[in-house]
């Protein structure tokens, strides 16, 4: 791995200041193709800031961020190639599913091939005409689930994608989760809910306080701090801290 | 642009206040054109009604707007698209949909009642006046980040706009009674666009009579074609204004 043109997107020394509170603090990081890289720390540790920051929705005071090599500020045709799953989605009450679907559709209006696969398996083919006032929270987490991945973006950032989906669903996100990877995606992930994370990611962001403690693969990790499973991995990291 | 133009737009009209704001509107300008038998009458009552209502229904609905649909913007951040794209269909979809129950509502019958040159610039002013407050509404909402106190401070403005201002002028002519303040009165009136719509509408009436030497000085330079043209740049301003700084604001903001 880390070959240049492997790159998606790098951070450089990227700081953001909400107030007093520093979101984040010369956060530097190389992400690459086919890796799944898990955001982790507790919370109000800048975390999704950092998510924020590489969609463009923060703009850092310091630092940059480049995306396929290309500086990202006051650039948006990039994000063409992200597909981001929100902790909460909130659509316009009065449209339908099939509405939001077209909308994002009409929005991209990409060429590539859409990647219908999620909104056929979480059943939203046969709820298209239910308004988004009416769903229920995990319906909404599967919308946003399935617009995330439906234009097949290079790079997937998902911001808790498990909380609030039922077990099934669940199952099918992650099973999509590791198929996107394989086939050289870049997938970021935030979640609180670690024994989700254990068969997916390769890599582990730590964060605390809005500094990245380190970025590590997931094997380098098991061996530091001697233990199989990335929770336990992670606990006695944290105490360490 | 034009595709979330046309989903906000949607989404908007199809939303229950704005039916029941028409619907609204709708009865009081029928209402009022049917029980009053003499024309003019009949549209001063309107016209006060309207210039309560319009600012006062599309200010705090469009602030509450944009704060429900928060999270909906970041998505359309997150997705290939400029910030300035997304704010104007915003805007746009606002302003296209408060504009048009206002002219379902009170423009279609103000039309069927008074099909001349006074009718049409009640629609106008109406329509000005409802974009010019969802302007000043969204630049509100994206100056506060919070809800509540964004909702505070539109309805503080609209109270400013609506009756403070008013009480201010009055109290600036008492004091200054003394002086010829005739000519700045038409700088001032400026100053609020809810009292240039109410000067330039009532100068086109025979009521301006009532307004004594105040009222002849305003009828010479509103009557004239370069008072209706100072009048609609005014306004233009008052459209354009609020919108560049809310773009600005926009434009740098953190979601």
């Amino acid at each position: 791995m880390g070959g240049k043109n492997n790159n998606m997107i790098i951070a450089n020394n990227v700081s953001k200041q909400f107030g007093k509170l520093k979101a984040l603090d010369n956060v530097s990081a190389i992400c690459n193709k086919g890796e799944c890289i898990a955001l982790i720390g507790p919370n109000g540790s800048g975390k999704t800031t950092l998510i924020k920051s590489i969609l463009g929705m923060v703009v850092p005071d310091s630092g940059f961020i480049t995306f396929k090599g290309e500086n990202i500020s006051h650039n948006w045709l990039y994000r063409d190639d992200i597909g981001y799953m929100p902790q909460i989605g909130r659509y316009p009450e009065n449209m339908t599913i099939g509405q939001v679907l077209d909308m994002m559709k009409d929005i991209r209006s990409s060429k590539k091939e859409l990647d219908e696969e999620l909104v056929i398996q979480f059943g939203l083919k046969e709820i298209l005409n239910k308004r988004m006032c009416t769903l229920s929270g995990g319906t909404r987490q599967k919308v946003s689930a399935a617009l995330a991945f439906l234009f097949n973006p290079a790079v997937l950032i998902l911001d808790e994608p498990t909380a609030g989906l039922d077990p099934i669903a669940s199952e099918f996100l992650k099973a999509k989760i590791i198929k996107e990877k394989e086939i050289g995606k870049l997938v970021m992930i935030t979640s609180h809910v670690l024994s989700d994370l254990d068969d997916l990611i390769t890599q582990v962001i730590y964060m605390q306080e809005g500094k990245m403690i380190f970025l590590k693969t997931i094997e380098e990790l098991k061996m530091d701090t001697g233990e199989t499973k990335l929770a336990k991995a992670i606990a006695s990291v944290m105490l360490k801290n | 642009m034009k595709k979330i133009i046309k989903y906000v737009t949607w989404d908007i009209l199809r939303n229950k206040i704005v039916l029941v704001y028409t619907v609204i509107l709708l009865i009081t300008s029928l209402s009022v054109f049917g029980l009053e038998d003499n024309a003019t009458k009949g549209l001063l009552s309107l016209l006060n009604i309207i210039l309560l209502i319009i600012p006062l229904v599309c200010i705090i609905f469009s602030t509450i707007y944009i704060y429900n649909s928060n999270e909906f913007i970041e998505l359309l951040v997150s997705q290939p698209l400029k910030r300035k794209t997304i704010w104007l269909s915003l805007y746009t979809g606002l302003a296209v949909s408060l504009s048009l129950s206002f002219f379902v509502g009170a423009g279609i019958p103000l039309l069927i009642y008074h099909p001349n040159i006074l009718g049409l610039l009640m629609c106008v002013v109406g329509v000005s006046l409802s974009i010019i407050f969802v302007g000043i509404a969204m630049l509100a909402a994206v100056k506060t980040r919070d809800k509540a106190k964004g909702i505070g401070v539109v309805i503080l403005l609209w109270l400013y706009f609506s009756l403070l201002f008013d009480g201010l002028v009055l109290f600036l002519l008492f004091q200054f009674a003394d002086y010829p303040l005739e000519k700045p009165m038409i700088a001032i009136s400026a100053l609020n666009p809810i009292d240039l719509g109410r000067v330039l509408i009532m100068l086109q009436m025979d009521v301006a009579a009532m307004l004594g030497y105040t009222g002849a000085v305003l009828k010479e330079f509103f009557g004239s074609t370069k008072g209706i043209i100072f009048a609609f740049i005014v306004l233009l301003f008052w459209i354009a204004m609020p919108l560049f700084l809310s773009l600005r604001k926009f434009k740098s903001k953190d979601l």
